[in-house]
């Protein structure tokens, strides 16, 4: 298997030997500062070109298909269109709250993405507490959208903005809940030990019944987190317009859009690597040629491969199906996905000391 | 004697006149309210009115109340009442009767000037407010220096005040009074906004996503249809009909050259009325798969719509072949239609046939059994029949609440009365009732082009007509079943080659006013869903 440790490792002991340590610290802090904030983007442009292809595909048609071969370049085009937009300012907004909104959302996502486990050493941190720092940092996001809400001072955003923290707050619980289940199953809360416990059988396949049940919950749950497909009530396109940054333009309207598509890849990151065993190859334990062979294929399309995999379910539910209304969407978790993490949680508790 | 001879032999002040069906009641004014109440609870109830058109005779300004009964739904009474004085004409309201009469009233008050006394609601329904002078006497002064085009927006407070005038006793009183306190959390729903089908503009008071009051403002796209067709001739007036519901242009247009033909008394060939028939039915599924779609994306499934424009391409391509136009068919004109058909016409309407009974299944399969919007729309905007018929929401949203009242049954016009068709009837008046009649008067209208198609008798496909054709002197009124409703062309000529007066009875005002009464108390989510299940077009309101 070819990890990409080796890389990182190579370039911090090449820093090392010519710099001071905290010389050496500092230049691989800009970098990745700069590879994160680029692949973040980058993986935007993709995300934004395989949703509009996919909904085509559901929908009959055929997506973007002018610029650059098979319409590849439309979102790179829509990028360099968005930030060439104005900036509006608008009469009677709270100015400092309202451009700060913008940036608490990306900022929250931007954390949330540095911290994920592409592949062994690819990671920025590797906090023992990992999962924890995941769900902490993620929930920034809502105060964000609140603010956008509150500071555009209009009445559709505050609509939108009060849907939002409905919302979030109440499908954070499952999420994390669900979340608690695989820690319970694989006793660390740090996101490299989870991986590599999963190296014989995925999460999903080691924790059984409940861990199904749980990987179910997170999909819906984190699903409901992005805002978007059945859950997107804060931005409610048909009644809110657009919900909480109808007022925003450009870039800063850019800011909400990119996060809204990478906390898509993140939820569905994070369920690739607590459910289906992150970067490590699917193995079986006894098939050791089929093992051999599985491990021929880099950690990193193993993981890109699964993470993909959960966005495709999550985009064809988004062209599926309409939207909830307020009211259900709240009874959906409160009386029916809350109670079921937490009876799933004492299940897990009695697999992992019976079985 | 028949009940309705012995009904009206009960007015002894009113002089009453008779055509067939249609009766005529001219009224004092003193007396409407007395004989409209006992028109409305007598035995043969007549509760359902279905147009208030206002009148200016020169010397003196009048309406005419069309009533129908649903239970012998081909019964017409033309009530008439006329009031000598222009400077300040008053005639008692009959919206305590007929809770539609309010909306009709408003729209008399904005055009001629007329006040209705108890009427709850004496705002302009089109016009804005400071509109100087009333477009449809025949006094109006036209001078753009009179009303130049305003640069500023109309004040939102004044929108919320409500002039009244009340009538008790012989006692005049003008009050007003405002329709929002203050402190109510009042968005505006439109005049642009994603979801309102049109330019239309619904005031909202919120107590949270709770929906108290509904306040709808109209007038955003009105052109003035009508004042401008007693300018035109009538084929002219054609091209300004199909741009009213642009969806059953087609539909609204065969009702107008059906009141031409009924005054000119001018026999049209049975090719043309299949043609007709036809087209008009195709219109109808286009109509209702475009209305299913903006349903369905207003609930936020875009793939249910695109779903729908899809199998909608398929009868617009039929269109473009036979009639040159897609949207607006341009197809129907005075004696017949305008071109044969297109070689191509029959096996394309053939092929379409099965498509889209396969593509029924698909909606389905796609949207009906969908638990979201299954639960979505259970429980949700109950419209009673009373309810239905009081606020005159006919056409399928009136079918959903169990009325009975498709025009192709009470009064079959052209080739409907060579095919066999069934009535849909739903009896529970829930958004479900509404969405789901939709799909099934697709597959109705399917059999009726079915029966069609093969039968169409060859000879002329239009009669021919005069080069100016003038209308003798006369009312004439023409009910036709839209894609939303039934439309009503009522015109009255002096024997011109122009109209003096032409009415068309808008079938989606009406849903307006059956939202504002199915959706307060419901939630945002759901005003914009019923907003979609009731599929009003504005244009056609504002005309």
């Amino acid at each position: 298997m070819f990890h990409f440790d080796v890389v990182t490792n190579w370039i911090d002991e090449f820093l090392r030997t010519y710099l001071l340590d905290g010389w050496a610290l500092f230049i691989e802090f800009v970098v990745i500062g700069l590879v994160i904030l680029t692949v973040y983007a980058v993986l935007a442009l993709i995300l934004i070109y395989a949703e509009r292809k996919i909904c085509a595909f559901i929908q009959c048609r055929l997506g973007p298909t002018r610029v650059g071969p098979f319409g590849v370049l439309q979102s790179v085009a829509d990028m360099i269109k968005i930030l060439l937009k104005e900036l509006i300012k608008i009469n009677r907004v709270d100015t400092f709250l309202f451009r700060l909104a913008a940036f608490l959302v990306i900022i929250a996502s931007i954390c949330t993405f540095g911290a994920l486990p592409f592949d062994k050493g690819l990671h920025v941190v590797d906090f023992n507490i990992g999962v924890f720092y995941l769900l902490a940092i993620s929930s920034l996001g809502v105060v964000g959208i609140l603010l956008a809400g509150w500071s555009s001072n209009n009445k559709y955003t505050v609509i939108g903005a009060m849907r939002s923290g409905a919302q979030l707050i109440s499908y954070e619980l499952s999420c994390g809940l669900s979340l608690m289940t695989i820690v319970m199953l694989s006793g660390s809360l740090q996101l490299s030990t989870i991986v590599e416990q999963q190296d014989y059988a995925w999460n999903i396949f080691r924790g059984g019944i409940p861990a199904v049940i749980a990987f179910m919950i997170y999909l819906i749950a984190g699903h409901a987190e992005t805002n978007r497909g059945p859950f997107d009530l804060p931005e409610a396109e048909s009644e809110l317009t657009a919900g909480y940054h109808t007022e925003y333009s450009g870039i800063q309207f850019g800011f909400f859009y990119l996060a809204e598509y990478l906390n898509m890849f993140i939820i569905a990151a994070i369920a690739a690597t607590l459910f289906l065993g992150g970067w490590m190859p699917l193995h079986i334990p006894g098939w050791e040629s089929f093992n051999e062979v599985m491990n021929y294929i880099p950690p990193i399309l193993w993981f890109f491969g699964k993470t993909f995999f959960c966005i495709f379910l999550a985009l064809w539910v988004r062209w599926t199906m309409p939207r909830l209304r307020i009211d259900q969407l709240l009874n959906l978790e409160w009386k029916i996905l809350m109670p079921l993490s937490l009876i799933n949680i004492v299940l897990m508790a009695l697999w992992v000391i019976y079985l | 004697m028949k009940m309705i001879d012995k009904l009206l032999a009960q007015f002894a002040y009113a002089s009453v006149t008779s055509d067939g069906k249609y009766y005529t009641v001219a009224v004092p004014k003193e007396k409407l309210h007395e004989t409209a109440s006992r028109l409305r609870n007598s035995a043969l109830a007549f509760d359902f009115l279905m147009d208030i058109v206002g009148m200016d005779y020169g010397d003196s300004l009048g309406t005419i109340y069309y009533l129908s009964c649903t239970q012998f739904p081909a019964y017409v009474i033309a009530l008439k009442t006329e009031t000598d004085d222009r400077e300040d004409p008053i005639i008692p309201s009959v919206s305590d009767i007929w809770e539609s009469a309010g909306l009709y009233e408003r729209e008399v008050h904005d055009f001629l000037g007329i006040r209705f006394a108890n009427n709850p609601d004496m705002r302009r329904l089109f016009l804005r407010k400071d509109w100087k002078g009333y477009p449809l006497r025949k006094d109006y002064d036209a001078n753009p220096e009179i009303n130049p085009v305003p640069l500023t927006n109309e004040n939102l407070d004044d929108m919320e005040t409500v002039p009244v005038i009340e009538i008790h006793n012989g006692l005049k009183e003008e009050k007003t009074y405002s329709l929002f306190e203050k402190g109510e959390y009042v968005v505006n729903f439109g005049p642009q906004h994603p979801a309102t089908h049109g330019v239309l503009h619904l005031r909202v008071s919120l107590d949270g996503e709770i929906i108290r009051k509904i306040d709808p403002n109209f007038g955003y796209i009105h052109r003035g249809i009508e004042k401008m067709s007693e300018a035109y001739t009538y084929p002219q007036i054609l091209h300004l009909i199909d741009r009213m519901d642009y969806l059953s242009g087609t539909i609204h247009r065969h009702g107008l050259c059906l009141a031409v033909e009924k005054g000119l008394q001018l026999e049209v060939p049975e090719r043309a009325h299949y043609i007709r028939t036809i087209i008009d039915e195709l219109t109808r599924i286009a109509s209702h798969l475009l209305g299913w779609g903006c349903m369905a994306m207003d609930m936020g499934a875009i793939t249910a719509f695109v779903y729908g424009m899809r199998d909608r391409e398929k009868i617009m391509d039929i269109f473009e072949e036979t009639c040159g136009g897609r949207l607006m068919a341009n197809y129907s004109v005075i004696g017949g239609v305008m071109n044969d058909i297109h070689p191509n016409f029959q096996r394309k309407v053939k092929e379409f046939i099965p498509y889209m009974r396969k593509m029924l299944k698909e909606h389905h399969l796609l949207f009906t059994g969908n638990p979201i919007a299954r639960g979505r729309m259970k429980d949700v905007g109950y419209l009673s029949k009373e309810k239905a018929i009081a606020l005159g929401a006919s056409g399928p949203t009136g079918r959903a609440s169990g009325w009975s009242n498709d025009v192709r049954k009470i009064e079959p016009y052209a080739a409907y009365r060579h095919a066999e068709f069934n009535e849909i009837l739903r009896s529970d008046g829930l958004t479900f009732d509404r969405y789901i009649i939709r799909l099934d008067e697709i597959a109705e209208s399917l059999k009726i082009i079915e029966q069609l198609i093969d039968n169409i008798p060859g000879g002329a496909y239009a009669a021919k007509t005069k080069a100016i054709i003038k209308l003798p002197e006369g009312e004439f009124h023409q009910r036709v079943e839209g894609a939303r409703g039934e439309f009503d062309v009522y015109i009255h000529s002096k024997g011109d080659k122009y109209p003096y007066r032409v009415k068309f009875r808008s079938p989606s005002m009406t849903l307006v006013s059956a939202l504002k009464a199915i959706a307060t108390g419901t939630k945002v989510a759901d005003l914009i869903m019923l907003g979609g299940s009731l599929d009003y077009v504005v244009p056609c309101i504002d005309r």
